[in-house]
């Protein structure tokens, strides 16, 4: 009885489900306040392309509209689906993390338990995860209700907004573990998040932007979640261009649970 | 959860070994008769040295002790057994296994009260202990019914559903040493269990402590209360910058680094008499074997303290008042640990 975990210490093996422990107990803090979730995961969405798509809309489709001749709500909406999945995905992984390090220390009580550093950090990221899956669900059904959707393909814009968050919220957690103060996350959501939400294809096309900004552009991870979005709600999939941004939010996300396992470490083992 | 008699964590620790055996190829290191051991035991933060080579052993079953003032390295010493802190050098071993390549196999066996109480303020008491339970990999069910037990143990059942904020500190001191037998460890590990808590609530922790070592769990904790480490510990080790300075029983400790009695003796003296010495004019030479001098008043380390204060008022001291107790732990930490204050 003692020794419950013993039988199962086989390192590799047991990861995963430590991970989802973690998981787990993320999910019972959200069981307390998931109605205000939902609520504001749907009044969001509909405030954004109402007022945007809709109302803003109505002067740029008048004025020659965007490229390709697309609604300007069908244009934005898929944009808005993934920016407000990276903002949830950089939020959740900036304060609440350095907060179970920092402030309520929460990570060193599991760390006394069979949980180890890898297993927090796997297990909150997946639960960033679930949230950006919940809140993009969330979205989809207000673009849908609002007639924005052009392509049924536009359902998978979904995981690619996950996916988005998660580019966003790795890197992030790493960082957030070398943090004992939010002043890092205030410059990085003034100078990072809010410029990219503005400037990474979500309101205009990035030929728009100057010509020496427009790299820039392409090497935000926001970027490529928009345009691949963005393709599969129009309709509009170049199988090539989808892969590569596919591809570079992947890489991200990946580099960014490579540096949370170093700066996990260092922070909670000592 | 708890059994009712020794015997069975007796058992368990038993069956832990056994099963250890089975599974584990011949590179690990043999089992002691030890729970702990260490030797030359090393932890450095950079070029500070906050735990310089230190020899212990606790054995199954034992209360055992780390006493010493803030910063002596008890609290980095806890952090390595409980194979959250790496050994910087020398040897350790927990249940027989080395902390660096079975950290989560011993800490599946382990009961942590922290320092902090590192609570869930997001969760109620139930669901701190749930979630904890979790961590073990035990079922809900199974972790439902023994934080049910749990609560009871530490008398928390009634606020079983609260959100953990509004509890006392001694409540939330409970429910962390709940928290910390979930898993229904055989080794219990508290830094500073009762730490900032009042009287009443400090002696409901020790009552709940006592009946856990009773039950045969075995307790390693730190404290600098010597009151505590007098109720709860069969064996200590005193820690002075880095090292140990002593070791044994709170008896022989006692019986070894000081007298049977104290003869305090507190002089009314002008405010403006900065010379600590000038008022007893030595005239307590040659009456105990050690005399310490505070700046308001005297301890005298006697055999007899009955006989001494006669003396010193045969020999013309008026003290102002005179007090004779049996010597404690505490003269034994102040004798060794000294006077100066460490923040």
């Amino acid at each position: 009885m003692t020794i419950t975990g013993l039988r199962r210490a086989r390192p590799g093996a047991i990861a995963s489900r430590r991970s989802l422990h973690v998981l787990e107990h993320d999910l019972l803090v959200f069981r307390r306040g998931w109605y205000s979730y939902l609520l504001s995961g749907l009044s969001q969405p509909f405030l954004y392309l109402v007022s945007m798509g809709i109302g803003l809309g109505l002067y740029v489709n008048r004025n020659g509209g965007v490229p390709g001749g697309v609604p300007y709500l069908d244009y934005i909406a898929p944009a808005l689906l993934v920016t407000q999945a990276m903002m949830a995905g950089a939020f959740e992984a900036a304060w609440p993390i350095m907060g179970k390090i920092h402030w309520d220390k929460t990570y060193f009580a599991a760390l006394n338990t069979p949980i180890g550093a890898l297993d927090l950090l796997v297990g909150d990221l997946m639960w960033i995860g679930f949230r950006a899956t919940l809140l993009s669900v969330l979205f989809l059904v207000v673009i849908v209700l609002l007639g924005a959707a052009a392509s049924p393909l536009v359902v998978l814009a979904v995981p690619v907004a996950v996916l988005t968050a998660l580019a966003f919220a790795a890197p992030i957690m790493a960082f957030a573990a070398t943090q004992t103060g939010d002043g890092g996350f205030t410059a990085l959501f003034r100078f990072g998040i809010t410029p990219m939400f503005l400037f990474s294809g979500t309101f205009f096309p990035i030929e728009r932007l100057p010509l020496f900004l427009q790299p820039l552009a392409w090497i935000t991870p926001l970027y490529h979640g928009v345009a691949a979005a963005r393709s599969l709600a129009l309709g509009q999939v170049d199988p090539v261009g989808l892969t590569v941004h596919v591809a570079a939010l992947v890489a991200v996300a990946l580099a960014g649970l490579w540096a949370g396992r170093i700066t996990f470490r260092r922070r909670l083992v000592v | 959860m708890i059994p009712a008699d020794g015997s069975t964590v007796a058992a368990d620790i038993t069956t832990g070994r056994r099963r250890y055996h089975r599974g584990v190829p011949e590179t690990t290191p043999p089992v002691t008769e030890q729970l702990i051991h260490a030797r030359g035991l090393t932890k450095c933060f950079g070029s500070f040295t906050a735990v310089n080579g230190i020899d212990f052993d606790v054995a199954p079953g034992e209360a055992f002790g780390f006493l010493g003032p803030n910063g002596a390295g008890k609290t980095s010493t806890m952090r390595m057994i409980g194979t959250v802190s790496p050994v910087t050098s020398g040897e350790l071993t927990v249940f027989g296994l080395d902390p660096a390549q079975h950290g989560a196999r011993i800490r599946a066996r382990l009961g942590v009260v922290p320092q902090a109480d590192t609570l869930d303020s997001e969760l109620s008491v139930l669901e701190n202990l749930l979630t904890y339970g979790r961590y073990f990999d035990l079922s809900w069910a199974e972790s439902r019914r023994r934080a049910k037990e749990l609560l009871e143990f530490v008398q928390l059942s009634e606020r079983s559903d609260d959100r953990v904020e509004p509890l006392s500190g001694g409540m939330k001191r409970r429910l962390v040493i709940a928290r910390s037998l979930i898993n229904e460890p055989s080794l219990l590990l508290l830094d500073e269990p009762t730490t900032g808590l009042d009287p009443q609530a400090r002696h409901l922790v020790w009552d709940r402590l006592y009946r856990l070592k009773q039950r045969g769990v075995t307790l390693c904790l730190t404290t600098h209360y010597m009151d505590e480490a007098e109720q709860l510990c069969d064996r200590l080790v005193v820690m002075d910058q880095a090292r140990i300075v002593a070791e044994g029983s709170p008896r022989q400790l006692i019986d070894r680094y000081v007298t049977r009695e104290v003869l305090e003796l507190r002089f009314r003296r002008a405010d403006d008499e900065t010379d600590d010495s000038s008022y007893l004019d030595g005239r307590l030479e040659g009456l105990a074997e050690r005399i310490e001098q505070l700046p308001d008043r005297v301890l005298v380390y006697t055999e007899d303290g009955e006989a001494a204060a006669a003396t010193a008022y045969e020999r013309g001291l008026r003290p102002a008042s005179v007090l004779v107790r049996r010597s404690s732990l505490e003269d034994v930490f102040l004798r060794l640990t000294g006077r100066s204050l460490v923040d």
